[in-house]
């Protein structure tokens, strides 16, 4: 009956030397992928809209469409 | 002396059984619930008192051969002494039991079940849903949110073509 005396102390460290690294790791790449695959398109995506954003034209389709409560249709 | 007089005349059937005589007065008969009793449990790894209480004579002999040399011990007489002191082994107290193919039969089953009180009360016990659900009502809003310019940058006016007056591909 000679067994090695097991592992008795700094188990946590241990683990921790390598999960820590691990989850700071996988915290940044889940914060990358929300910038890049989320954020910037939809900064990209108001740039372009608001690029050739006509607002007096838009207001006037929907003036016609009949939405406006203050302005009724240019034909009543 | 007297409270056993008194005992003696009510009559021994009179009383619970739980009330006995010992010295003269009376004393509560021990339950066996309130004896140390045996467990196989991981956390409780050498329980109270052995598995078998009462042995047989051959396990009586084999008892006091076990206060000689263990060494003299066969390997079936090592098995008979740990199965007097213990019910299970490790390996089958761990075992698992195979009890959560039954629990979750009986969920999906009561799930189901259930599946069909709510398509009983949808045909039943339920009135008609609200006019604003007719496909008139619900045209006339899509179009009224189209006018309204909503959601223009990345959602439902975003995808309608207004020049053509149709969806964009």
């Amino acid at each position: 009956m000679s067994l090695p005396k097991p592992v008795m102390r700094g188990l946590l460290g241990k683990r921790l030397r390598l999960h820590l690294p691990l989850a700071f790791a996988f915290a940044l790449t889940c914060a990358a992928a929300v910038k890049f695959g989320v954020t910037e398109p939809r900064k990209r995506a108001y740039a372009e809209f608001y690029k050739n954003y006509d607002a007096t034209k838009e207001f006037n389709n929907m003036r016609e469409a009949g939405v406006f409560e203050s302005v009724r249709p240019s034909g009543e | 002396m007297l409270a056993s007089r008194a005992l003696s005349l009510v009559g021994k059937r009179a009383i619970s059984t739980t009330v006995c005589l010992r010295g003269g007065h009376g004393v509560s008969k021990i339950e066996e619930y309130s004896l140390p009793s045996y467990i196989d449990r991981l956390d409780v790894p050498l329980p109270d008192v052995r598995y078998v209480t009462n042995l047989s004579p051959e396990q009586k002999a084999l008892k006091e051969k076990e206060k000689g040399s263990w060494a003299k011990l066969s390997i079936e007489e090592k098995m008979a002494l740990y199965r007097i002191s213990f019910e299970k082994s490790y390996a089958e107290m761990n075992k698992g039991t195979g009890e959560w193919k039954t629990i979750f039969a009986g969920i999906m089953f009561f799930v189901g079940f259930t599946g069909f009180i709510v398509a009983w009360q949808r045909k039943f016990v339920y009135g008609d849903v609200p006019q604003t659900f007719t496909s008139e009502w619900k045209e006339a809003e899509l179009q009224r949110m189209l006018d309204m310019r909503v959601n223009p940058v990345e959602g439902l006016s975003s995808k309608w073509d207004y020049e053509n007056k149709l969806w964009k591909k």
